[in-house]
């Protein structure tokens, strides 16, 4: 074992010492140290082993251009398993990489903790590699072009689920009963052991709820057209972006987090004054605020920070427990720190001059919030899977406020129509109109 | 729990990724060669190799937000107000709008920029385009080199070793040898060898005149349509052949020789003139490029303004390039977004249409938008006629 590895260990236990010590609970945790080559891949892949598509590729690219280059660097990538991943570059510098390793500590204990992270699959590595052999043998069966523009097609709509289906209740108040439901194996039980034939095969004819949040699941099973492999790569498509909805929905918080202690973590640790000054220098970098732009790191710091000065360090585990995003800024975004961040609502006046227009905190709150709903994406629901009783698909945009891209809106419907096969609709606000947009498979309309 | 170090030297996920996506791009490419032909960064490259041109048909779709009527949240200096200016939009993506309806339609900067190759570009636009009725001419043969493999021989250097032909070579020796078709250990008369010959195909000779109309009423836009078309022309014909002579003339009234460099470079005013190009021209061919002995191809780029008294001799010296040059190419630039019947008769190109009698070697385009100029290339190059390949 070469000395940096050795010395990478000390550091670990040590920093996992002083971390429990301040009452962080992270799952165990593997380090791996990589070249840059694999940070960005994974980085770009949000996790390893996944399947092929050219958007990683675009996204590697990137990436790797912008570090070689020297615009920007990643320190850290870890993933949200039990045990976790984290990722260290192998040109870091050891004092790098302990601020990355308490970094990394605190955002494992968010994961183990939060409770939105609760349902989120703490397996995903591996059923991630197994989508991406899964999707590869697709490639072979099907062809390579087949697969990349079907999920071409899927990818554009991958936002559309519903991370919070397990809050749904049955709707009668209750929760449904539990009857074990048909399975593959039942023919291996002996005749008496068999469950009763369940009796609710009439609400099968009344179709299924709506509205349904949940587009690429409503798609996977309901779609007229898809073939059985294709149904596949939907649910697969949608299982990742369920694990990964968590972490849209906490980025704030999340990194708020990590930043606050790896700060503290770093503190306790005995560091020369070289190492301080480089810690110091580092940590400046992370937590500084982007003029004209939101840093979360700094946010999400400050308001960390802002809650500990003014409810004690026990609140704060309060919070990394229950809060999201949206709950943080609107139980704890106040006025004081608006002032201090120096926050502001701008837009574009004239079709030519983006401008502050909202500085009174509350509404710059509130928008702030609105922004953050549904990660940031247009809530898009299924509002009828037989409309005109021609198995035509509606959609239905929750109208909020803001209005759709309508050249992004029409293509995202082409690729709607790929997975539907029959015409799509949407209902949106344009121009302050109500309008439904419509694309039949070979022609965009609009009423 | 611990630090791991592996070896990663075979993962190239991400670069066969890399790769699809590059794929994709050379893909967009193809489809969008319209508008990349006549897109400034390539015309204007200046010698650089890569530049970048917008490509459309890559961007990721989504459902999202339209970020121009959006509220955005950010942060400032600490000494913000409302009223302050945080960023203006550039200028160029307005006006483009066709009512207020389709604002959603520009998104402006927000599309994905190709680094392209100039010289991918140029292989792919020049992929089917030829020099149109091409005859062997008696003098001055321009030879182009190719190198072919053509013959098979048993001494040679090993990186021409023919490896099929040696197992045949070896299977056959085994078989008269021990009575049985198998392969055995090789011997050095075994192995054959592929050898190569340089063939020298003969070209013709051939010249091509440029004339483009520099007047008052040739604009910015026009100026550019026609230097575009000019510039992949004098690459198309550079690369592909070996030694073909351009002549290049400008003129408004007055027609003149002049250098590629004042060619591509100098604006000039007045009025228009189309015969004393005309005339210019057939004066070199007479002079310099006898079509006895030469393929001649003249193109002329005009906005069709012509001066009404010329047209007359205009189309007599017209029907004179037409008869007695290989090709006679006109292209009609349009005003930019201008409507197309605007000028559909009373212009050059109608009149050229009803008055010319040899047609069949004349070739005419209008351009009224710069994604015309590629299809304007493929019109003036495609196969026709004779071809001596």
């Amino acid at each position: 074992m070469d000395r940096e590895v050795a010395e990478l260990e000390r550091a670990i236990e040590r920093i996992w010492e002083v971390g429990r010590g301040f009452g962080l609970d992270p799952f165990p945790t593997n380090f791996e140290i990589v070249p840059s080559t694999v940070m960005y891949e994974i980085g770009s892949y949000a996790l390893p082993g996944r399947y092929s598509h050219w958007s990683f590729g675009k996204a590697y690219h990137r990436m790797k251009t912008m570090y070689d280059f020297g615009l920007s660097r990643i320190y850290e990538v870890v993933i949200n398993a039990n045990p976790s991943y984290g990722f260290l570059l192998e040109t870091n510098s050891l004092l790098q990489n302990k601020l990355v390793i308490a970094h990394v500590m605190g955002h494992v204990d968010f994961f183990k903790n939060n409770a939105w992270f609760a349902q989120t699959n703490r397996r995903m590595v591996d059923d991630a590699a197994t989508h991406a052999r899964r999707i590869s043998e697709y490639e072979f069966q099907h062809g390579r072009k087949v697969v990349e523009r079907f999920l071409d097609a899927v990818l554009s709509i991958e936002e559309h689920v519903d991370p919070d289906a397990f809050l749904k209740r049955a709707p009668n108040g209750t929760t449904a009963p539990k009857t074990p439901r048909p399975g593959r194996y039942d023919d291996l039980l002996a005749a008496h052991e068999l469950p009763a034939a369940p009796v609710a095969t009439a609400t099968r004819d009344e179709g299924p709820e709506l509205p349904e949040k949940d587009l690429l699941g409503f798609i996977a099973t309901h779609s007229p057209v898809l073939e059985p492999w294709q149904r596949d790569v939907v649910a697969m498509i949608r299982e990742e972006m369920l694990y990964f909805v968590p972490q849209l929905r906490t980025k704030t918080i999340n990194e708020g987090w990590a930043s606050f202690w790896h700060s503290r973590i770093m503190r306790e640790l005995d560091l020369s004054d070289d190492e301080h000054l480089e810690f110091a220098e580092l940590h400046a970098g992370v937590v500084s605020p982007h003029t004209g732009q939101l840093n979360p790191y700094f946010v999400g710091y400050r308001i960390l920070e802002d809650i500990e000065r003014r409810f004690g360090r026990e609140r704060l585990f309060e919070v990394r427990e229950v809060e999201s995003d949206v709950s943080l800024l609107r139980n704890y975004l106040t006025e004081e720190l608006c002032g201090e961040l120096d926050l502001f609502v701008y837009e574009l006046v004239d079709e030519e001059e983006w401008t502050i227009t909202e500085k009174r905190w509350e509404r710059v709150r509130d928008q702030l919030v609105a922004n953050m709903t549904n990660f940031g994406f247009p809530y898009i629901e299924v509002a009828d899977g037989d409309y005109h009783g021609n198995r035509e698909l509606f959609l239905r945009h929750r109208f909020e406020g803001s209005e759709l891209d309508l050249r992004y809106a029409r293509k995202t419907l082409e690729n709607c129509q790929t997975l539907w096969g029959r015409p799509v609709h949407l209902e949106t606000v344009v121009d302050g109109e109500p309008t439904t947009l419509r694309y039949d498979g070979s022609e965009h309309s609009e009423d | 729990m611990g630090v791991q170090r592996n070896d990663w030297s075979l993962q190239r996920k991400g670069q066969i990724d890399q790769d699809r996506h590059a794929e994709r791009v050379r893909e967009a490419i193809r489809q969008n060669l319209g508008s990349i032909v006549s897109n400034e960064s390539i015309i204007l490259a200046d010698g650089r190799k890569r530049v970048k041109v917008p490509i459309r048909s890559l961007d990721e779709y989504k459902f999202r937000f339209d970020h121009r009527k959006r509220k955005h949240v950010a942060q400032g200096d600490g000494n913000t107000s409302v009223g302050d200016v945080v960023a203006r939009e550039p200028q160029q993506s307005q006006g483009t709008g066709r009512g207020g309806r389709r604002a959603g339609d520009q998104p402006g900067t927000e599309y994905f920029e190709a680094e392209v190759d100039v010289d991918e570009i140029a292989r792919l636009v020049f992929e089917d385009l030829h020099l149109p009725n091409l005859q062997e001419k008696a003098r001055r043969e321009i030879p182009s080199r190719e190198t072919r493999f053509t013959e098979i021989r048993r001494t040679g250097i090993m990186s021409n070793l023919d490896k099929r032909r040696s197992l045949v070579e070896n299977i056959r020796r085994q078989a008269r040898e021990t009575g049985r078709a198998h392969l055995g250990p090789f011997r050095p008369e075994d192995l054959r060898y592929r050898t190569w010959e340089e063939q020298h195909a003969f070209e013709s000779n051939a010249v091509v005149i440029a004339m483009m109309d520099v007047s008052g009423s040739m604009g910015e836009f026009k100026k550019y349509v026609a230097r575009s078309f000019y510039f992949w022309m004098v690459r198309f014909l550079r690369t592909r052949y070996d030694n073909v002579d351009i002549v290049f003339i400008s003129h408004h009234t007055e027609a003149k020789e002049v250098t590629e460099e004042q060619f591509f470079t100098q604006g000039e005013s007045g009025g228009t003139v189309v015969s004393s190009a005309y005339r210019l021209a057939l004066d070199i061919i007479a002079a310099r490029y006898p079509t006895r002995d030469w393929n001649v191809y003249p193109f002329h780029f005009s906005d069709g303004d012509n001066y009404y008294s010329d047209n007359d001799e205009a189309v007599k010296l017209a029907d004179e390039l037409a008869s007695t040059c290989n090709l006679f190419g006109y292209g009609e630039i349009g005003d930019e977004e201008g409507p197309s019947y605007r000028r559909t008769t009373g212009a050059l190109l109608s009149i050229f249409g009803d008055r010319l009698r040899h047609t069949d070697r004349f070739a005419g385009v209008r351009i009224d938008d710069r994604a015309d100029v590629y299809p304007a290339l493929k019109h003036f190059f495609r196969k026709r006629g004779i071809d001596t390949d």
